[in-house]
């Protein structure tokens, strides 16, 4: 196990605005992949800070951006989570240009070999397909994002829709990993993904788990599914060594 | 699951909220998705906020979809009970 070191920054995020961010990296010298994390609906938690610490631990310079900075900083995450729920959720447009700046963070950085990956959990799976739709990235991993395809619900302020028209932009590998118990995405809209992908001839690997529902990954939750989470974290350490490796 | 399904009413009242404090509310978010606290892969839950003061005047509930209905029961009977000159509708 690496010793590593985090702590809290500010970076350059969409539109020129700052916002903060944590990051994790290992202590040793040499030149490595980048890791963007982007944390869950429930927002920039200390569970997700967690997973950054991890991906240093594995050898990654990581980054969490904080997603809603701009409408809560410094607020607890629950409440942060909470406020821009209600104002209607993250602009695929700023999310976007967040993660631009997790990325050029990261590739500027001394020790980066260029190379970085993304990776996000529940609304985070469906914006880190978003981010590889529309951003020079090495690798993209979607941790059980809804509504990548699908038909997202009408008529409620929490705006969001699929991603269907843009899957023909994906510009990195993806490495899907899913709950068959899931609903949001259930297995249909994975399958559509995967026939999507397909159809564009683009790379991508999906796992799909028995008896995991929604958020497998999440230890601090009643679905958290230790078979489907130690797998998905071997899946995602072989994903990346290929990808974001020298 | 994330349901993202989100439904927002204003309303008028105080709720009593972080530090023990009463605080005046005006909005209400509702939302059927996961939980901070309870012990349930998904709840039903409640904000009682008020935007203007910051994301911390919020009071949050978190219930289970039974628990949530009988919420709804319970809140129908006591204003079934009350005179109709006292709950009118506004």
């Amino acid at each position: 196990m690496s010793d590593l070191t985090a702590h809290t920054i500010k970076i350059t995020g969409h539109e020129g605005a700052d916002i903060e961010a944590y990051v994790a990296s290992p202590d040793a010298g040499g030149h490595r992949g980048g890791v963007i994390v982007i944390h869950h609906m429930p927002g920039y938690d200390r569970a997700t800070k967690e997973i950054g610490r991890r991906f240093a631990e594995l050898g990654y310079n990581t980054i969490v951006p904080n997603l809603y900075w701009r409408e809560a900083p410094g607020a607890d995450p629950g409440d942060a989570a909470a406020t821009v729920r209600a104002q209607g959720g993250v602009p695929d447009s700023r999310l976007i240009g967040d993660v631009a700046g997790a990325s050029s963070y990261l590739r500027a950085l001394a020790t980066s070999n260029g190379k970085v990956g993304v990776i996000g959990y529940c609304s985070g799976g469906r914006q880190s397909v978003l981010a590889a739709c529309n951003l020079d990235l090495d690798a993209a991993v979607d941790c059980y994002g809804a509504f990548v395809t699908g038909t997202p619900p009408d008529g409620f302020p929490l705006q969001v829709t699929n991603l269907v028209s843009q899957l023909a932009n994906l510009r990195a590998p993806l490495l899907g990993l899913f709950g068959l118990e899931d609903k949001f995405p259930g297995p249909e809209q994975v399958a559509e993904l995967e026939q999507i992908l397909t159809e564009h001839d683009k790379q991508f690997e999906f796992h799909s788990y028995e008896g995991a529902g929604h958020a497998f990954f999440s230890v601090d939750r009643p679905s958290y599914n230790v078979a489907a989470a130690n797998d998905g974290w071997e899946k995602i350490g072989a994903f990346y060594a290929k990808h974001l490796g020298a | 699951m994330c349901t993202y399904v989100t439904v927002r009413e204003p309303i008028e009242g105080s709720a009593k909220g972080p530090n023990g404090t009463w605080q005046h509310v005006s909005d209400v978010t509702v939302y059927f998705d996961h939980p901070v606290h309870t012990m349930a892969d998904h709840t039903l839950n409640i904000d009682l906020a008020n935007p203007a003061q910051g994301p911390a005047a919020r009071v949050a509930i978190e219930l289970t979809a039974d628990s949530a209905r009988r919420l709804i029961g319970a809140i129908q009977s006591a204003l079934a009970s009350a005179p109709l000159d006292l709950a009118a509708v506004e």
